[in-house]
């Protein structure tokens, strides 16, 4: 543990929003060009994820993570005072997004 | 508001240019390229028309319906609908619904949605969206019709609303086929001002003004006719510092310019006076549709308690029904049902158009004790394509709710296994609206979106303003998806019509000047307020003096903080890059937008139930002399008020029946 701290000021809101994986991000910049409220600027440094410069304004509409072309590269996240939990019918387990230990992914894509 | 010293400020990622100058000529400018302004531009650009969208946004995927939806409403052309667009006009005249309201309705954009929603929703199929079930998913399921293999939602026996199996693919559609037919997309441009012949007001509008939020640079659109699809304003009244984003159900870049440019050009507005609590979310509550629910989206998923006892779904005269198939039929001797408001204190649906509902009691018993809390969206126990068609069809294609599934799907939830939960409230909420997404502060009020004001249209969806059509939420009632794409359509081709004879626009240079000397005013000041701090100030003065209860006293007082706000703090709000002046600007919106709502709810001296307007010095609840629509405008620096009859629209100049008016002006 090192002695040093910083004056930073508070994050402007109770979440970032927006998060990139930067393994998987190429620096396209789509999302930054879906996003209605533009939430996110390019990266000065070519190929970097986006800077989440406003998560504040996030609408959650979830077009960024619509518009990417790599899978995992983005990743939107409701902050935790808006998700609910979930009941497994058969046994009563109860689960939630976020918790330690996880159940599996459920990969069944959406009709259509 | 300067950078605290110990914040090293980075430099903005786009090249800036306040001020400089882009001129561009059209013959149609379309401003707001929601679902209604891409329909408009469309329909215009197919007519041979140049055409120019405007956008604050990015029209991609911008809008209140751009990231997708869930059903396509009052389709009464579909093969399979039982019902015609007349009788469909007669039903939601007559019995309270969404539409119409003890009259308070929008007949010309009601009756143009009925006769062209399906029409639109084949333009979107023929653009390359998935609309019916054409991977036979569904096969076999009690909503689609075998042989065009439409799906359809709520009541599937009339069959007059379809489930649309792409949705979310709709905005992105339609933006390639704006790229597609040569129409110049202008995003990341927030218009500010009307155009009009001489600069001056009630005159024919010949174009708009904009800023770039990117760049800071100036945009002079000069146009032969154009088209407002600008959402109607939202978040006047409640502004959270922290969630900015999610205080509005609409999308919160909404702000009302659209409305506030009118209004400044002098447009008649109608309707003005209404506004709703309880519609709003935002960071205080839940994503809508993002919990266990048994409505619209989630219609009509089986709710279970703590301990897995169902809460009985009965019909309008409270009888059991056994079945999940009786949730989406009439009763016997009924002919049609709408999903929607149900019971509630000021939006009772009529009795004859009830709909099957969770039991109207259902407080009551859980306070008894009859009901545990948590409740559960039972999905595990639901016919397989009825569960199939909640979580896997409606929730992933309606607008904000695909990334639910996503991150539901990907943090493991399984509705063939799970039970997602509702969230838990005092028991008196478990009624129609907080299910969707919790609850709000008693404060929290909305204006114009859905059934709201908005600009008085004619029979060619024309404004008051020569030059000038309006389309979607920009109309007064205007509403849902299917809306904005029908009256988006209708708007294109008499915008289209009009451009073909109108003369050339000259723009008047003093308008141009005073308008940058406005709207540049924000850059470069320092030490003034900051935009949040400001809206959040004057959706107080709506929260106090514009709230559930007014008066003349609150109204005027009102005023009066508006006008001195604009003066004082207003003058003082800071833009430290272009994205924050398209904040501060905003600002200015509001108060034009508040003023106008606050001298409607002047005008409208009676209470109104439908318009949820309680008039503590007119307290007698709609009296008859104010059965009408009261309209306001601007003249020689003086609010107008007038009053037109609820069937204005079939009164002379207009033909006496929706179809010799449609015959007549509809452009086909």
């Amino acid at each position: 543990m090192e002695n040093k701290a910083y004056m930073i000021p508070n994050a402007a809101t109770p979440c970032q929003a927006i998060f990139f994986d930067a393994e998987l991000c190429t620096g396209c910049k789509r999302c930054v060009e879906v996003c209605r409220s533009d939430v996110m600027v390019p990266n000065p440094e070519k190929g970097k994820p986006p800077i989440v410069l406003y998560p504040d304004e996030c609408w959650f509409c979830g077009c960024c993570a619509k518009e990417c072309p790599v899978p995992g590269a983005i990743r939107v996240e409701h902050p935790l005072n808006q998700r609910v939990g979930w009941k497994r019918k058969e046994t009563g387990e109860y689960f939630r997004i976020g918790m330690k230990n996880p159940p599996p992914p459920n990969t069944r894509p959406p009709v259509g | 508001m300067t950078e605290p010293k110990y914040i090293r400020a980075v430099e903005w990622p786009y090249p800036v240019n306040y001020g400089k100058e882009n001129e561009v000529e059209t013959d149609v400018l379309v401003i707001g390229g929601g679902i209604a302004g891409c329909h408009a531009a469309i329909n215009a650009a197919k007519r041979g028309a140049k055409v120019v969208v405007v956008d604050k946004g990015a029209v991609i995927r911008s809008g209140a319906g751009g990231a997708g939806c869930d059903h396509w409403h009052l389709a009464c052309t579909n093969p399979c609908s039982k019902i015609a667009p007349e009788e469909m006009m007669e039903i939601m005249r007559s019995f309270n619904n969404d539409y119409f309201f003890d009259e308070y309705g929008n007949g010309i954009t009601s009756y143009i949605l009925c006769k062209e929603s399906y029409d639109a929703l084949l333009d979107v199929e023929k653009m390359g969206v998935k609309v019916r079930d054409v991977d036979d998913e569904f096969v076999g399921a009690e909503f689609r019709d075998d042989e065009t293999k439409l799906m359809f939602a709520y009541d599937y026996e009339n069959r007059y609303c379809i489930r649309i199996n792409g949705g979310v693919d709709i905005k992105v559609a339609l933006y390639k086929e704006l790229k597609r037919l040569g129409v110049k997309i202008y995003d990341r441009v927030m218009a500010t001002s009307l155009l009009t012949e001489g600069g001056k007001t009630r005159a024919r509008v010949i174009g708009a003004t904009g800023v770039n939020t990117r760049t800071g640079e100036f945009y002079i659109f000069k146009a032969k006719a154009s088209v407002l699809t600008t959402a109607a304003p939202s978040g006047l009244w409640i502004f959270s510092t922290e969630l900015t984003g999610t205080f509005t159900w609409s999308d919160p870049n909404n702000t009302g310019e659209g409305t506030a440019m009118a209004w400044q050009a002098g447009a008649e507005l109608t309707m003005m006076e209404r506004s709703a609590g309880g519609l709003a979310a935002g960071g205080l509550s839940y994503p809508f549709f993002g919990t266990g629910n048994a409505q619209n989206t989630w219609y009509a998923c089986t709710i279970v308690d703590a301990n897995g006892k169902e809460v009985p779904w009965v019909d309008r005269d409270g009888n059991i029904l056994e079945s999940v198939s009786q949730r989406n039929r009439p009763v016997s001797g009924q002919r049609v049902f709408f999903v929607g408001r149900g019971r509630g204190p000021h939006f009772g649906y009529s009795y004859e158009i009830w709909g099957p509902s969770l039991i109207p009691d259902l407080p009551q018993r859980i306070k008894n004790g009859e009901f545990v809390l948590p409740l559960y969206a039972d999905l595990p126990g639901m016919p397989e394509h009825e569960r199939r068609a909640i979580w896997g069809l409606m929730i992933p294609h309606e607008g904000k709710s695909w990334i639910i599934y996503d991150t539901y799907s990907k943090a493991g939830f399984d509705p063939d296994k799970d039970m997602l939960q509702v969230n838990v409230m005092p028991p008196e909420q478990y009624v129609f609206s907080p299910w969707w997404k919790g609850m709000g502060p008693p404060q929290w009020r909305e204006g114009g979106f859905v059934t709201g004001g908005g600009l008085l249209i004619d029979w060619d969806l024309k404004t008051s303003l020569d030059g000038l059509y309006a389309a979607g939420q920009q109309t007064a009632f205007g509403g849902d998806h299917a809306l904005a794409a029908a009256t988006g359509r209708y708007a294109g081709r008499k915008a289209t019509e009009y451009s073909r004879t109108a003369a050339e626009a000259r723009v008047n240079r003093k308008q141009i000047d005073r308008e940058k000397a406005r709207i540049y005013a924000p850059v470069g000041r320092e030490g003034g307020i900051g935009w949040k701090e400001l809206r959040a100030g004057l959706c107080r003065v709506m929260q106090d003096y514009c709230g559930e209860y007014k008066s003349e006293e609150t109204l005027k007082m009102g005023l009066g903080w508006l006008n001195s706000i604009r003066e004082s703090e207003a003058t003082t709000v800071c833009a430290r890059n272009p994205h924050e002046l398209m904040r501060a600007l905003e600002c200015q919106t509001q108060i034009t937008v508040g003023e106008i709502i606050m001298q409607a709810s002047l005008a409208r001296k009676a209470s109104c139930n439908v318009l949820e307007f309680n008039r503590l010095d007119y307290p007698e609840m709609d009296p008859p002399e104010w059965n009408k629509f009261v309209t306001i405008k601007r003249e020689n620096g003086d609010i107008k008020v007038g009053g037109l009859p609820f069937n204005y629209y079939l009164l002379p100049p207009y033909a006496p029946t929706f179809e010799e008016n449609y015959k007549k002006h509809s452009g086909l």
